[in-house]
Order: structure tokens, then C-alpha cells, then sequence
């Protein structure tokens, strides 16, 4: 993680792919991909179901090995064939997916840190330092407060909201350098999603870079720096937030559809 | 704080099987006072038979806190305890026996997780087949027949393993000098595996594949290789079991596990395991193994029959199981108040309204 830091100073494009192609049996899920990340960038993912956007994080965060293409991260070329979930990690790219990514029967100071453990050299966990940290996370990263929720709650206590500020609080105290949201919105109700964007605007201001699907324009475009078109596994546009209002966004989304 | 006290009453592990075996205890203490005030059914009888089912149980806690189970474990034990008896009489091989045991346990176990991880067969379905295997293979090996493994007393073998502490002397029958060997290498498995389940990575990749297979893969936990260890470890302590079994009996016969698959399962369950996976109690299960052991000679000494205590073992475990059920989904149990016009507090149906609504939110 401290390497990551240090080699912070001199990437331009925290992730970026060339070519990508992926190919499930016959289904050619992902067409000749090419995009780019920015180090301090909110980029939208925007496309119908099934339009590959699934896909194409997974295949960012290591779940699935690309057909063909390069992955870049902070500049510098990936071996793909060592690429995995954990590969990713060590590269400080975290991915919070909807309703996936917490273990619902398991206390949060668990949820914090499953696959990252704090452990001796037997492979023991320090309990007490774990919860300690989980506890400021809580505390300040997140600023829970007040709400009646300890490190030792379990997640299904938790709304819908408070469980995305827990995954993305856990991206955020581990360094991500970039972290990818899967619809973290969805299913959730108004104060809930207010409360989503701003966890998000968070991501933001520490310096950090974002992916983020989702499929309500309105939230997307509030929060984002650009928005990526992805289509039947290819980018059909690209479009900055600035120059369009979310109508004129959701017309020209809809033409795309139909001239296709 | 009272509420605070209780909160912490509450938390501890294994509760409401512990009030229920103390309580279920003092009944029998009452109905057979002559059986249950006195300590040689602790000591030289529970802590010299049970040790076996108490460590299949809490093996199985894992497997089912990670949502699999195993049915072949009674098999392992015959197959296992088939390996040793042969090895050990009929080619005088001691502790070398004793090894070949445990590695039939492991292999078969890792062939089970291979089968559940790898090819993707759901463990119920892999275990069945591979106890009608094992339980088949052995049987062929030992062509059906017992070994008494007579004069086995006087080798380091049982000495070591099993046989009574060498406290007092035991020829006085005074109760401290009846406790067994097994009795202690169970206690301490047991201890280790507690703390690997509470406190070491595997037991927290074991408690997060049985909450979701998904989730657990997403934050990088290796869900396959986690299983094949699971497995594997099962089949390790139902070798411990058999070769406890065998030297314990100072016989080997073909079926000796079998009467473990239903009440190590029950110990399990009882103890508060949720049967969906991702919540495990091994203090629990130790409780609920004692308590599914102790029921038989508690029954029989208040004049039951054999059938009453599968009767009862029976009652104990479903009302358990629904006990749990209801505790452990509050949606369930609103559902069930709900049935029977009970209201609760009113408020959203979440389980995020169950906590005590608090008046602000920082940030």
C-alpha cells in the first residue's frame, strides 16, 4: 500500500484499458474497449441491462480474465495471467457492488477487514486492533454517530445506505485509489441516496478516483466528471456532465438507442 | 446500565443451550438421583464415550457455519477405523497405524471438498456418495469382520491416546482416577478449534462462505481452496473419532459411526449453529452434544425405553431448530406474531428500525 502511494505522484491514468475484448462462449460481451480513468476522476458508467457494464469492472477488478487487450493501472501494464481479485487489491482498486460485497450475518469490524485480516504469523486475527481501527472508520471516515451502531453490529441491522457508507468506508481506509461503485443507488430510498452521493463526494475530495455504474441519470450526473456510454459491449459516447442537462442527456441516450 | 447488563448476559456464547442442559440436567438429578448425583456418569462414563461425538460435532460446526454438510463422516470413521485396526493387528505396524488412519481421513475428506469445490456437486448430494463408497470400501477391506485388539492396553499406543489419566489409583474407582486420555486431547481440539473459528482467518472465511458464497468471493476470500481445507478437516477429526472409537472399544467393527451421523448433526443444531450458515457456536455444540449424550442415560434411569429416547431426541432437536429459526430471523418471527394477532411495537417492517431510534445523525 505505501508503494502505491509513493508511485502516486507520477501516474496520469490510474486505470486504462486498450482493446479489451471479452468473450463468453460465443457472447461477445465486451467489443474493443478503450478508456481511461484519471488519478483524482468520477467517471460514469451508464447502459441498459446487459450493455456489459458488469462485465467490463469485472474484468478492471480481475474477477474475469480478458479474451484479448491490455489493462493498465497508474500507467504501467498488467500481466493478466497473474491478474486477480486479490492482484487488485494490492493495487489499491476496490470495488463496492450492490447487496455483495458485506456478509450480512457477520459484525461490521469482520466486514471491515475479511480478506485483509490483521494476523500474526499462524494466521491468527488481532481482535482487539481490528476493531479499534473498524471503530475510527465508523467513526470518522463514514461519521456514523450517534446512530446506534457499534463495530460489533451485524449488517442486516444496517439500511441500505448506511451498508454502501460501510463498504465505501472500508474502500476508503484501506486506500483505494480507485474505487467502483455497482449501482450503489439502487433499490434505496430519497434521504438514503443523499446520503450515497455524498459518500461518494467523499471519494472525491480525499484525491481518490471512482467508477460508477448506475442506471438513474439524475444520481450519475450529479456527482460525476464524465460519463462513459457502453452499449451492446461498446463505448458509444463519452459525455461531460457540464454540457448537458440530465434531459438532454436522457434524449440523447435514447437516440443512440434507436440509431443503433 | 440494566440494559447494558443484560445485552452482555445475552451475548454469551451458547446461552440458551446452556440454561436448557443445566436445567435438563437438574430434572434427571431429580427423576435419577442415583445416576446423577453421583460423578461417575461424568467422569468415567461421559468423558471416556463421548469425546468422539463431541469432536464430530464441532468439525461439523464448520461445515454447516459454511452452509455445506458432510454425511460421510460415519463412513470415514469405518474406513479409517478399518485402516487402523488392520494395520495395527494384522501387521503390527503401532503408531504408523495410527498415521495411515489419519491420512485415510484427510484424503477422503479432500476428496469430498475436491467434489463439493471443484466439480461443483452440492455437498449433500457428494457425501452421500462418497459414504456409500467408503463405508463399501471398507467393508470390503475388512471382509466384514470385527478385529478385537486384544492386549492393546499395554502398548504406547493406548496409553497415550486413550485409557484413564494417570491420577490416583484406578482400581479404587474414586472418580478423578476414571477420567480419560481422550477426554483431554478432545477438550484441547476442541479449545484450538474455537479459537480458529472465532479468532483465526479460516474460521472467518468459513462464517462469511456460509453468509454468501458471492460476498465472500467479491472480498477475496479463495472460496474453493477454503472448502477443500474444510472437508479435509472434517475428515481428519472423524479420524481422530474412529481411532478413539476402535482403541476405546478395543475392537473394530464395520458400522461403529454410523450411529453419529444423526445425533452429532442434532448436537450441532441444537447448540444454535444457524442451519443456513454463517453464525456457528462451538460452545454451543459442545452443550448440545452433552445434552443429546446425556438424554439416553437419563431417560433410561428414569425407566424410559430405547424408543422414548429417540423420541425425545427427536422432540428436543425440532423444537430447537424452530427455537433458533425464530430467534435468529426476526422477519420469521414477526410473521409468526403476526399469525397469531400478536402486535409488536408498530413501525417500519426493516430490520433497520429494530434498533433503538436515536435522535440525530452526525455528519
Amino acid at each position: 500500500m505505501t508503494a502505491a502511494m509513493a508511485e502516486s505522484a507520477s501516474f496520469a491514468n490510474i486505470v486504462r484499458l486498450a482493446g479489451v475484448q471479452k468473450y463468453f462462449g460465443a457472447v461477445h460481451a465486451l467489443r474493443n474497449i478503450n478508456m481511461a480513468v484519471g488519478r483524482n476522476e468520477i467517471v460514469g458508467l451508464i447502459g441498459d441491462n446487459g450493455a456489459g457494464k458488469s462485465t467490463l469492472i469485472k474484468t478492471i477488478t480481475g474477477v474475469h480474465k480478458p479474451t484479448s487487450g491490455r489493462i493498465f493501472v497508474r500507467d504501467k501494464e498488467i500481466d493478466l495471467d497473474a491478474y486477480s481479485v486479490g492482484k487488485a487489491h494490492d493495487l489499491s482498486i476496490e470495488t463496492v457492488y450492490q447487496d455483495k460485497s458485506l456478509g450480512e450475518k457477520q459484525p461490521l469490524w469482520r466486514n471491515f477487514f475479511v480478506g485483509r485480516q490483521i494476523v500474526n504469523r499462524f494466521g491468527f486475527i488481532d481482535v482487539k486492533k481490528e476493531k479499534e481501527i473498524a471503530n475510527d472508520i465508523l467513526l470518522n471516515t463514514i461519521g456514523f454517530r450517534g446512530v446506534g451502531i457499534s463495530v460489533d453490529s451485524t449488517v442486516q441491522l444496517l439500511s441500505g445506505g448506511e451498508r454502501q457508507g460501510i463498504s465505501i468506508g472500508r474502500a476508503m481506509h484501506f486506500n483505494s485509489d480507485l474505487i467502483i461503485l455497482d449501482e450503489p443507488t439502487a433499490a434505496l430510498g430519497v434521504k438514503e441516496v443523499r446520503k450515497v452521493l455524498d459518500f461518494v463526494r467523499r471519494i472525491k475530495e480525499s484525491g481518490r478516483a471512482s467508477i460508477y455504474i448506475e442506471h438513474n441519470l439524475a444520481h450519475v450526473h450529479e456527482v460525476a466528471d464524465r460519463l462513459i456510454v457502453l452499449d451492446r459491449g461498446e463505448i458509444v459516447a463519452e459525455i461531460r456532465p457540464s454540457e448537458m442537462t440530465v434531459a438532454e442527456l436522457t434524449k440523447y441516450l435514447i437516440n443512440i438507442q434507436h440509431e443503433r | 446500565m440494566k440494559t447494558a447488563a443484560r445485552s452482555r448476559f445475552a451475548r454469551i456464547e451458547g446461552l440458551p443451550i446452556i440454561v436448557v442442559s443445566v436445567l435438563i440436567i437438574g430434572l434427571f438429578m431429580i427423576t435419577a438421583p442415583s445416576v446423577f448425583l453421583r460423578p461417575e456418569i461424568y467422569t468415567s462414563t461421559m468423558l471416556s464415550t463421548a469425546p468422539p461425538l463431541i469432536l464430530l460435532a464441532t468439525g461439523l460446526t464448520f461445515v454447516i457455519a459454511a452452509g455445506e454438510i458432510d454425511l460421510s463422516f460415519p463412513s470415514i470413521i469405518g474406513f479409517s477405523g478399518c485402516a487402523f485396526a488392520i494395520l495395527f493387528k494384522l501387521h503390527g505396524l503401532g503408531w504408523i497405524a495410527i498415521l495411515a488412519a489419519l491420512a485415510a481421513g484427510v484424503l477422503i475428506g479432500f476428496i469430498n471438498g475436491v467434489l463439493v469445490a471443484k466439480v461443483g456437486i452440492p455437498s449433500f448430494i457428494a457425501t452421500l456418495g462418497t459414504g456409500f463408497f467408503w463405508n463399501g470400501m471398507a467393508t470390503f477391506w475388512s471382509g466384514g469382520k470385527s478385529y478385537a485388539l486384544r492386549g492393546v492396553e499395554d502398548t504406547s499406543v493406548y496409553q497415550i491416546l486413550v485409557g484413564n489419566l494417570p491420577i490416583g489409583d484406578p482400581a479404587t474407582y474414586v472418580w478423578y482416577s476414571q477420567i480419560s486420555v481422550q477426554a483431554v486431547w478432545m477438550a484441547a481440539i476442541v479449545v484450538f478449534l474455537w479459537f480458529v473459528l472465532n479468532r483465526h482467518r479460516f474460521g472467518e472465511h468459513i462464517l462469511f462462505i456460509g453468509d454468501s458464497n458471492d460476498v465472500s468471493r467479491v472480498v477475496g476470500v479463495d472460496v474453493d481452496w477454503e472448502k477443500i481445507k474444510l472437508f479435509t478437516m472434517m475428515g481428519l477429526l472423524a479420524a481422530i473419532a474412529a481411532i478413539m472409537l476402535t482403541l476405546e472399544n478395543r475392537n473394530y467393527f464395520g458400522n461403529q459411526g454410523q450411529g453419529y451421523l444423526l445425533t452429532a448433526i442434532a448436537a450441532v443444531l441444537i447448540g444454535g449453529t444457524s442451519i443456513f450458515g454463517g453464525k456457528a457456536t462451538i460452545v454451543g455444540t459442545v452443550f448440545g452434544a452433552v445434552l443429546i449424550y446425556l438424554m439416553e442415560p437419563g431417560l433410561v434411569a428414569a425407566g424410559a425405553t430405547a424408543e422414548t429416547v429417540q423420541i425425545m431426541r427427536g422432540l428436543v432437536f425440532l423444537i430447537a431448530v424452530i427455537f433458533y429459526l425464530f430467534m435468529d430471523e426476526p422477519a420469521r418471527r414477526r410473521a409468526l406474531l403476526a399469525r397469531f394477532m400478536i402486535r409488536t411495537s408498530s413501525g417500519p417492517a426493516k430490520p433497520a428500525g429494530e434498533r433503538p431510534a436515536q435522535p440525530t445523525r452526525g455528519s
